[in-house]
């Protein structure tokens, strides 16, 4: 019987296989950041063990630091012990680390892309639960715990369960304005938020495969969200076109003997997945969500939902509870929402396109009164992507703030957070109480929901602002 | 890791479902770079809540906490075991834990215990009506045991072997170093390296 893609990966990374032990993976390349890895290297340290694979392990700074003022001392001390923890590691264990400031520093699941270091065919870790992000590309990653963190670190593998494996089949157009994140906060919404438990998803079918390679991040990303640990996408002639070139890209007959490799790396015709999702690519339109948790999503031009209408008695309290923590009545259409602060950024969607679709709509255009939008580059290097293309002051010019990458407001852990009872218009990945500071109240939507709501001040899609456009003289 | 024979303890009954790793212990909380002193930071928000049920006089000193389904979804922050453990937890039980989750507290030596949810919320019952009820969590037998409740517990025996011996992954790991060995001098040259060495 063929295999699927999962299962090729897996194969191909066996260092051990022995029967009722889990299987022994060799993992290509492992990614830190502060957060996730003191106590691992502390454990290092008290057994007098070494990293195994420098050449295999890389660092940067993303969760703690600020958005403003990058060249002066952080100001919060538990923070800065945090930056300068990671940064003794380091140089005490000689492994590569991009800090704050550096033209290669950023949200780690920005950095290893854009290094080209994330290729098809590889096992990706990272202490991050984000980190299946990487599967767009055809590669088996995964987040995973700071005991497994030092494991990685002294033995560059992981012992393993191998997991079940889903096909979650797209077919179809996806309509004009609907984008990535909406496919997938629908997919969670459909299958819920341990829908994937157990389980690495496969997006594929056609729909799929024309989507660009930071869309598929997108979807990737947000894998973790139905409970998958990792999602993956074979890769194709998008990602290869993606890969070459970058710094850490296959060169001469590596490139070929890659390429090669890669061709393989599709689900046999005859392999069978231990189940499918199917969804009509034509069937979704812009998707938000309203609960505390990325599975209590609907369409935007739905209601917020009435809990009453959940049979399943656990749905039905989550769902009072999570109306009652943001602060909405059943019935209430999500239209009407009015947000506070609108956040383009994170691992999610803080790449270069996610960027340029939200500067389209915001240009010439202004932010509504009232409304603070925030625009983080996912890495340094987007930044300076996006000024060189003069973003930055399309979005200051609409009164946006322009900021220095890192993980921002997607968590509360620097700077950048909502105070009690803000409501978020966000393009990050998770909505739980509390995620964005104590007690905000968060919305998941994509950059252009992000931007079209920021312009009007309520939840909204740019199909909305065709009369804002109309009223509004070009040069007023 | 310290070794899980069999516990007996008083429980704490969290009738929530989807209790992510940003309720169990909060992202300012992940600033610290020890793997102790999370126990005031567990369910902080919650907590601020005098009802909430581990405020109440009550719950102190319970070391099993009885949750809803789903329970540890969202981020991989392992601190979230650390915290449970620092709080005086020794298992949690639930019908279904996220994956993350649950291998993290497997290799630090919390239980995670999976039942039917109407086992679970026999359990919640039974704790909420006498808080003095206690909960057995025998890992040699793979069983829970309360007052009106025997209920067996899946666990695969690989990982069960480990905790009931506390076994330290990365030693059981490097027993097999010849086979590591082995493998990394067969990768292909194209595989990508972060450095040249």
């Amino acid at each position: 019987m063929g295999r699927t893609l999962a299962e090729k990966v897996w194969d191909d990374h066996v260092v051990r296989r022995a029967e009722g032990e889990p299987d022994l993976l060799f993992i290509d390349l492992h990614l830190l950041h502060e957060v996730t890895s003191p106590q691992a290297f502390d454990g290092l340290r008290k057994s007098g063990r070494r990293v195994r694979r420098l050449d295999l392990t890389i660092a940067t700074e993303d969760h703690n630091t600020p958005t403003l003022d990058i060249d002066k001392p952080i100001a919060d001390p538990v923070s800065r012990i945090q930056l300068e923890t990671l940064r003794n590691n380091a140089a005490e264990f000689g492994v590569r680390l991009h800090p704050l400031g550096d033209v290669e520093q950023g949200v780690v699941h920005v950095v290893g892309p854009q290094l080209g270091l994330t290729q098809p065919g590889t096992t990706v870790v990272c202490g991050d639960s984000h980190t299946s992000t990487h599967g767009a590309f055809g590669a088996l990653a995964f987040g995973i715990g700071t005991s497994q963190v030092e494991h990685v670190l002294a033995t560059q593998t992981l012992p393993l369960a191998r997991p079940k494996t889903m096909a979650i089949t797209v077919e179809g157009e996806l309509p004009e304005g609907v984008t990535a994140k909406d496919l997938i906060l629908a997919i969670i919404a459909k299958i819920g938020t341990g829908g994937g438990q157990g389980y690495i998803l496969e997006y594929r079918g056609s729909a799929i495969e024309k989507l660009s390679m930071e869309a598929r991040m997108t979807i990737c990303n947000m894998s973790i969200e139905a409970g998958a640990r990792a999602g993956m996408i074979a890769p194709d002639e998008t990602t290869f076109e993606y890969i070459k070139g970058r710094a850490h890209a296959p060169e001469g007959e590596d490139w070929d003997a890659a390429l090669a490799y890669w061709k393989t790396l599709r689900t046999d015709d005859d392999a069978e997945f231990d189940a499918e999702v199917v969804i009509d690519a034509a069937s979704l339109s812009p998707f938000v969500t309203w609960g505390t948790n990325p599975g209590q999503g609907a369409p935007l031009s739905a209601d917020v939902p009435d809990p009453a209408s959940y049979e399943d008695a656990s749905e039905r309290l989550a769902a009072e509870k999570a109306l009652e923590y943001m602060g909405l009545e059943a019935g209430q259409p999500l239209r009407s929402i009015k947000v506070d602060t609108v956040f383009v950024g994170s691992c999610t969607n803080g790449r270069i396109e996610d960027l340029r679709a939200a500067a389209a709509i915001v240009e010439g255009r202004k932010i509504a009164d009232g409304v603070r939008m925030l625009v983080v580059p996912g890495s340094a290097r987007v930044g300076l992507q996006a000024v060189s293309e003069g973003l930055d002051v399309v979005f200051k010019e609409a009164g946006a703030e322009w900021r220095h990458a890192g993980c921002s407001m997607c968590l509360g852990m620097n700077p950048d957070q909502l105070a009690p009872g803000e409501r978020s218009a966000s393009t990050s990945n998770r909505n739980f109480e509390g995620r964005q500071g104590k007690g905000g109240r968060t919305h998941l939507v994509s950059p252009q929901v992000a931007a079209a709501t920021a312009v009007l001040g309520h939840l909204a899609s740019p199909a909305d602002l065709t009369d804002v456009t109309a009223a509004a003289p070009a040069g007023v | 890791m310290e070794a899980f024979t069999t516990h007996t303890g008083r429980a704490v009954p969290l009738r929530r479902s989807n209790v992510d790793t940003d309720q169990i212990i909060p992202a300012h909380w992940l600033k610290k770079v020890t793997r102790d002193g999370f126990e005031d930071g567990l369910f902080e928000a919650w907590r601020k809540d005098e009802n909430f049920v581990l405020n109440r006089p009550e719950r102190k000193g319970a070391t099993v906490l009885v949750a809803g389904p789903d329970f540890g979804t969202g981020s991989s922050r392992e601190h979230a075991v650390w915290a449970l453990q620092n709080y005086g937890f020794k298992a949690v039980i639930s019908s279904r834990f996220a994956d993350i989750f649950r291998g993290n507290s497997l290799k630090n030596g919390l239980l995670t215990v999976v039942l039917d949810q109407k086992i679970v919320e026999a359990l919640q019952e039974l704790s909420e009506n006498d808080p003095e009820a206690e909960i057995t969590v025998d890992l040699e037998k793979r069983e829970v045991r309360a007052e009106g409740v025997t209920a067996s517990f899946e666990l695969d025996e690989n990982s069960r072997w480990r905790l009931l011996n506390g076994l330290d992954d990365i030693s059981i790991t490097l027993q097999n170093e010849a086979d590591i060995s082995a493998y990394e001098a067969k990768r292909p040259s194209y595989k990508p390296k972060t450095l040249q060495v």
